[in-house]
């Protein structure tokens, strides 16, 4: 019944992909939320979604993320049949599945696979906050998990790009072991002598931001990103007080010691080419 | 289950205007009697509980709070302060001592039982130096090669201003990750609330149990009501759906066993709750100290590995 409600969905969810791809708005122009001016969407494109006039970044989806990350044509996806399944028998869950499988063209809140970043091998994982907020369920915490013990077993680096709203509440304990299960198998790794490197992008919180986007031996951030354990709204609920302007933004977690560096999305090639490369072993 | 309770109520106010009185033989047996009587409906009514039930046992202000557990299972035990890099955070207490012949670590989220003690705990909610704490206690029992025993009790980790600026996320995620390949046996449980991943931090274990009137959630019930359906009242009916229970929890296999508490909850009876929960970590630690510490390691990773449901085409 549940297989075949999935299974129904990927008719829909294959209709007309190529326009989502970018995770842009369809139409010519379109106005950027935060200086509201217009912007010309083939500039927007090449500018990997950061608005020409005040430095605005758009969600990028996780394939245009990878394009614009990995050599051309190397990426390999992992994975890519897994879907969601209602655990918990949770009133409505496929429906909204189905929804977001629709809305999004992806199966699930993250793709992963391997690929080459200036010719150098490395897994890679990219989150899509477009996907129910990219809330962490069971298969992204599978999928991100295998991703990391085949790098492992591999001898590989690995990239993840967070993005995530939080838990998979839907999921309920089972998302909260999926923050068990992914640094469980991040340790391993690191045991390994290998190198991760975790990419905060907007927003990266809750169970995501309190297991493997806080683990990488290297933590990079997008500029303004928001990154926190609990939301802005739940902490304003509890201390009763507004917060502070940038609170919780990259350039806060820089400034408190959280993150390695802030990385802009159109330097982020070259530098993870830099980093993985200063990570060679001798005689590599 | 509604008039039972009701009865136990009417019930509970006869005993307490009896015991007003002027004590007499007669009266002292009637109390006697009825308090019998209550006893047999609270045993009837426990296995009637519902999740909103389980939920407002956990939370009772006069639950026995982990603190108890110690004084009452732990002999020798010499407390340990600090996560050696900004203060020493109350809602985690943390400390060495002996239970039974095992030395262990005990690393324990400590409520009050009054409103003041709750203050001084944060209501056992943890800053990411109480997680830091646990860590390097943790690490410390790794080095002298003794158990590590947990008892969770939280709402869930702090929110607030504080516990962002140092890092709450990064505090929790390390723990996790630690706690995964320590080379220790650990036996982790939950006594009261375990909530969110401010209960998960302590709780990457080779045994996991629940004390049979406790929760263990990804959120309060609250919390999911109202990110759900935008409305905190709601919150009764979340608890029936979300599976927080022990009895859910062990169906699941995200717990091993569940420990039995008194006829009515652990606070009717304290010392007998302690006892059950002694004889149960005492005889997890028998087990896990004979097992090697590859296979352990081994066995926790591959216990945590497991969780998870979803679907594959088949190829
Ligand atoms: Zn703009």
């Amino acid at each position: 019944m549940l297989n075949d409600l999935i299974k129904g969905a990927k008719k829909y969810a294959t209709t007309n992909p190529a326009a989502k791809k970018a995770g842009i708005p369809e139409g010519m122009y379109l106005q950027c939320p935060k200086c509201k001016k217009s912007i010309y969407k083939v500039d927007l494109k090449a500018q990997l979604g950061v608005c020409p006039h005040c430095s605005y970044y758009y969600p990028l989806s996780p394939r245009a993320r990878i394009f614009a990350i990995v050599d051309k044509g190397s990426f390999n996806e992992l994975d890519k049949e897994m879907m969601s399944v209602n655990p918990l028998d949770f009133p409505d869950y496929e429906k909204k599945l189905v929804n977001y499988i629709d809305k999004t063209d992806q199966k699930e809140a993250v793709i992963t696979g391997t690929a080459l970043i200036d010719g150098q091998e490395t897994v890679i994982g990219v989150m899509d906050s477009r996907f129910m907020m990219g809330s962490m369920g069971s298969v992204v915490g599978e999928k991100l998990t295998r991703a990391i013990e085949y790098a492992t077993s591999k001898k590989l680096p690995v990239i993840i790009f967070t993005a995530s709203g939080g838990a998979r509440m839907q999921e309920g304990i089972f998302s909260l072991m999926q923050m068990a299960k992914t640094s469980a198998a991040l340790a391993r790794h690191d045991e390994n002598g290998l190198l991760y490197i975790s990419v905060l992008t907007d927003p990266t919180t809750g169970g995501v931001t309190a297991s493997f986007a806080m683990l990488g031996d290297i933590i990079l951030a997008e500029p303004g990103a928001l990154i926190g354990f609990a939301g802005p709204r739940v902490i304003e609920q509890t201390i009763k007080q507004k917060l502070p302007e940038g609170f919780q933004r990259a350039e806060f977690l820089l400034d408190h010691g959280m993150i390695d560096a802030i990385v802009k999305r159109p330097d982020m090639r070259e530098t993870l080419a830099c980093l993985l490369k200063l990570h060679q072993k001798e005689g590599k | 289950m509604e008039d039972i309770r009701e009865r136990i109520d009417a019930l509970g106010e006869a005993i307490n205007q009896l015991s007003q009185l002027n004590e007499t033989p007669e009266i002292a047996n009637e109390i006697t009697r009825l308090k019998a009587v209550v006893y047999k409906l609270e045993k009837k009514a426990g296995t009637l509980y519902d999740p909103w039930d389980k939920v407002k046992i956990a939370r009772k202000i006069e639950r026995p709070r982990a603190q108890f557990y110690i004084n009452s299972i732990v002999t020798d035990f010499v407390e340990l302060h600090g996560d050696r890099a900004f203060k020493d955070d109350k809602a985690i207490i943390g400390g060495i001592g002996k239970i039974d012949g095992h030395t262990v670590t005990i690393i324990v989220q400590n409520k009050g039982n009054t409103a003041k003690e709750n203050i001084e705990r944060n209501f056992g909610m943890p800053h990411p130096e109480g997680y830091r704490k646990a860590l390097r206690l943790m690490k410390q029992a790794e080095k002298f090669s003794r158990p590590v025993v947990c008892l969770i009790d939280t709402p869930g980790a702090y929110c607030g201003i504080g516990a962002e600026e140092r890092g709450q996320g990064e505090a929790i995620a390390r723990n996790l990750l630690e706690m995964a390949r320590l080379k220790v046996p650990i036996v982790s449980g939950i006594i009261g609330e375990g909530g969110s991943g401010g209960a998960l931090a302590l709780g990457v274990a080779d045994r996991v149990f629940m004390q049979a009137n406790t929760t263990y959630s990804i959120l309060s019930p609250e919390g999911f009501a109202s990110i759900l359906w935008k409305d905190s009242n709601r919150a009764k009916e979340a608890a029936g759906i979300m599976k927080i229970t022990a009895r859910d929890l062990l169906e699941y296999g995200i717990i091993d066993d569940i420990v039995e508490e008194p006829v009515g909850g652990a606070h009717k009876e304290p010392l007998q709750a302690a006892n059950a929960l002694k004889e149960y970590i005492v005889s997890q630690l028998n087990e896990l100290t004979q097992k090697d510490v590859h296979t352990l390691v081994e066995d926790r990773y591959e216990r945590f590995r497991q969780y998870g449901a979803f679907y594959e085409e088949e190829l």
